[in-house]
């Protein structure tokens, strides 16, 4: 995706913010947003995802750096001049309001005449499915309808931007695939822009077109859902997104991009190159359980280990299967539950394989990332 | 399909009479678990409450003491002088009333319907003590007549034929300022007393009520809004009023208002003033002392109710562009208006019903209702008055209430 100058919308400059005046919350946040696209701040809780968002809606104030929307700063714009729409976790629907006032109201705030208001709030009630709810209170809503509701008030007074603090966070897996739907399809029918913030990796992979992983206050990477999984440019990322299995090693040359890794169980292999990486330095060689596969196999293969089976778990719509290597690390394995799911007793020995390409060795400075996290 | 299901689904006779004996036990259960409160509320709270209603109607006393006379008087038509056979009766009993020393109830029965009859009852008690029998029944009502040619008159056979009523509105009609004319129909009393004692207490506690709304709402709003420790550390303070005695902090208050107390001589030296203000015993030091003892009523609950507003719901409102003000004026205020109506009740009513501050700092002016009926209970002895007074406070303080539930609902109360 490339974005020229005069595309950017939204841009945070080296934003910084401490809130004690000695440690900073955020470390030097860049990002360059084009109208209508959806980004994800993604990361775990205390990394300042909800800290930068906060600055956004201008809740918190910017302790340095600019944040601009169409080259102009906002940084001393009072929130309620910010024309920011906003969704909460708890939804923050006004209790003692019936829905229609709640989406009445931002409209009533910019002196929009009743007749007005009564048409866009049941165009809005519409979009959002509820049509029939506009006389009810939050309080005889489900968790869905509220939420359906929350992002109606925050969409209705076509705000030019729309801030959304983790929105899913307060309902149950079900209802959550069925809102992340729902607000992926309200994106794509209205094209506003939005800043979604969420800790759960799968919903921030599923929505957006782009996701910055938050960690200790710093974007680790900031790239589309696939690139992010498939090509992540540090071990955080590697083992913040999705499932990995990590072996540790020695590089020993670097050759066109891929680097000759010795195994510190024993064993060569051969893995992409991460940017940073030294020849003669120490590595971890990440592959997603999912691209290991167990010999004998009929997929194309360049790598290969040798690994004591440990246990198998039924999952359902696939097997897990547990491995260690001889330098003690557990390596998972993720089968497809068909009728090449092979048999193993404990203790038996397998031969694992995969792809050059689909494995990445980062430099690696002693510390094993949590893989159990 | 359906029809079976239904069938499988409802209890037979016996399953229907374990779960109700289930049930029963339970509530007998919850029942005895309340038993020792429900005696102690009978014993200390209904049945006090209820003599105190009954006694403002009821006054056996005259009717005890000169049953004969009252019943002789029931044929006197109220004009005149009654007859002979009445005037020999009650010298009767006015002797043995002398002698048992029980003639000063009645003469204070008779002078609260006819003030200055008392010393004419006691005297005449003390002529006919010595009287033989056999006299008195013969010559008694001359006598009588000796004795205080009053009992010539007939306005102190109306006097004494009023107190001898049993059950009487008497006593709420002189509550709500009012009296019975002799004709049965019923006007105004000379001198406005309690209804202006009324008046005033309302008024007196809507100032309070609104004085500890005024100082009590910002604080609770910014102790809900700072962090846990901050808050708590607050609360010390909120809640320290609760901890040092109230005749403390009400007789600190006489030390620091008095003529020549510390807020006088601070505005003297601070060249404010000329002469020190008399602050004391007044309205203004009735109303300073209570807004600063009830503030804590109106605080906490305010404080529980804020606390548990996410703070959401005010940034929600801004960032659909409402200014701050009108933000809080739509979303916080109703939002915080639970704890906001819980507050103002309890200040409201603990402050009509509040005896101790107005007694020692409020002087004459700053008497509220309560003085009035302490000083009938312990001063002038006039119970039945004291219990009417009492009443109507009651209702009173039900009918705001019900006023209150009408307009805002008593769900919306909420102490935490």
């Amino acid at each position: 995706m490339t974005r020229s100058e005069d595309a950017v919308f939204l841009k945070l400059d080296d934003v910084k913010k401490s809130y004690d005046q000695k440690s900073l919350v955020v470390k030097g946040f860049d990002i360059a947003v084009e109208q209508g696209e959806f980004i994800t701040l993604l990361g775990p809780s205390g990394s300042g995802k909800t800290t930068v968002l906060m600055m956004l809606a201008g809740f918190e104030s910017v302790t340095s750096g600019t944040i601009s929307i169409r080259g102009k700063s906002i940084n001393k714009t009072a929130p309620y001049k910010r024309n920011i729409g906003m969704v909460f976790q708890n939804y923050a629907l006004f209790p003692h309001m019936t829905v229609a006032e709640n989406l009445a109201y931002p409209l009533s705030v910019r002196g929009m005449s009743k007749a007005d208001q009564k048409a866009r709030i049941a165009e809005y009630l519409k979009l959002v499915e509820l049509d029939d709810f506009g006389h009810r209170y939050p309080g005889q809503l489900s968790g869905g309808q509220m939420q359906r509701v929350a992002l109606a008030r925050a969409m209705i007074f076509e705000p030019t931007l729309i801030l959304m603090d983790e929105p899913l966070g307060a309902l149950d897996k079900k209802l959550r695939e069925q809102m992340q739907y729902e607000i992926t399809r309200l994106h794509e029918k209205l094209g506003f822009t939005v800043i979604y913030v969420t800790h759960d990796q799968a919903e921030a992979l599923s929505m957006s077109d782009r996701i910055a992983v938050f960690n200790d206050g710093v974007v680790q990477q900031c790239a589309p859902p696939a690139e992010l999984y498939e090509r992540p440019v540090n071990a955080f990322v590697a083992e913040f997104i999705g499932e990995n299995n990590f072996v540790e090693g020695h590089v020993e040359r670097i050759e066109g991009g891929r680097a000759v890794v010795s195994v510190k169980g024993g064993g060569q292999i051969v893995a992409e190159a991460a940017q940073g990486l030294e020849a003669s330095g120490r590595c971890i060689v990440s592959i997603r359980p999912e691209k290991l596969f167990i010999h004998p196999t009929s997929h194309d293969h360049d790598n290969e280990i040798e690994a004591t089976f440990v246990a198998r778990i039924y999952v359902g719509d696939f097997i897990r299967y547990y491995f260690r290597l001889s330098d003690g690390s557990e390596i998972v394995v993720k089968v497809l539950n068909d009728l090449s799911a092979p048999e193993f007793g404990e203790g038996d020995q397998g031969r694992l394989q995969w792809l050059i390409s689909d494995s990445i060795a980062f430099p690696h400075d002693g510390e094993m990332p949590d893989t159990t996290g | 399909m359906a029809g079976s299901a239904r069938d499988q689904r409802r209890l037979a006779p016996e399953d229907a009479r374990n779960a109700a004996r289930e049930i029963r036990a339970q509530r007998v259960r919850a029942f005895l678990f309340v038993t020792p409160l429900l005696v102690f509320i009978g014993f200390a709270f209904v049945a006090p409450i209820a003599s105190m209603l009954f006694r403002s109607a009821y006054n056996p006393t005259v009717a005890e003491l000169v049953p004969a006379s009252l019943e002789a008087l029931a044929e006197w038509d109220g004009e005149g002088q009654p007859s002979e056979a009445v005037l020999t009766q009650f010298a009767v009993d006015m002797k043995r009333l002398a002698n048992d020393r029980t003639s000063g109830q009645l003469a204070e029965e008779i002078n609260r319907n006819l003030p200055g009859t008392s010393s004419v009852v006691k005297s005449t008690a003390r002529n006919l003590r010595r009287v033989e029998d056999a006299e008195l029944a013969s010559n008694g009502a001359a006598l009588l007549l000796e004795a205080n040619d009053a009992w010539g008159e007939p306005g102190i056979w109306r006097a004494l034929r009023k107190a001898g009523k049993t059950y009487t509105t008497g006593y709420y009609l002189t509550a709500l300022d009012l009296e019975m004319t002799r004709d049965g129909s019923i006007q105004q009393r000379d001198t406005q007393i309690y209804l202006k004692l009324y008046g005033k207490t309302l008024w007196m506690a809507l100032i309070i009520t609104l004085l500890t709304l005024v100082l009590g709402y910002p604080l609770a709003f910014h102790m809900a809004h700072s962090s846990t420790s901050r808050a708590n550390f607050l609360m010390v303070f909120v809640l320290l009023p609760f901890w040092t005695s109230l005749l403390v902090r009400t007789t600190s208050w006489i030390a620091l208002l008095q003529t020549n107390g510390v807020v006088n001589s601070a505005l003297i030296a601070l060249g404010l003033t000329r002469q020190p203000h008399e602050m004391l015993y007044t309205q203004f030091s009735t109303v300073i002392a209570m807004t600063h003892i009830l503030l804590p009523f109106m605080v906490l609950p305010l404080y529980s109710v804020m606390r548990g507003i996410d703070p959401s719901f005010m940034r929600a409102a801004l960032s659909m562009g409402s200014r701050p003000i009108p933000a809080f004026l739509r979303i916080y205020l109703p939002m915080s208006l639970p704890g906001l109506s819980a507050g103002a009740l309890l200040v409201f009513i603990i402050s009509v019903g509040y005896y101790i501050t107005p007694a020692l700092v409020g002087g004459t002016d700053g008497q509220m209702i309560s003085n009035i009926i302490a000083f009938h209970m312990q001063q002038s002895n006039n119970w039945e008055l004291a219990a009417a007074l009492g009443s109507l406070l009651l209702f009173l303080i039900v009918a705001l209430y019900w006023l209150y539930d009408r307009f805002i609902g008593a769900g919306n109360i909420k102490l935490g």
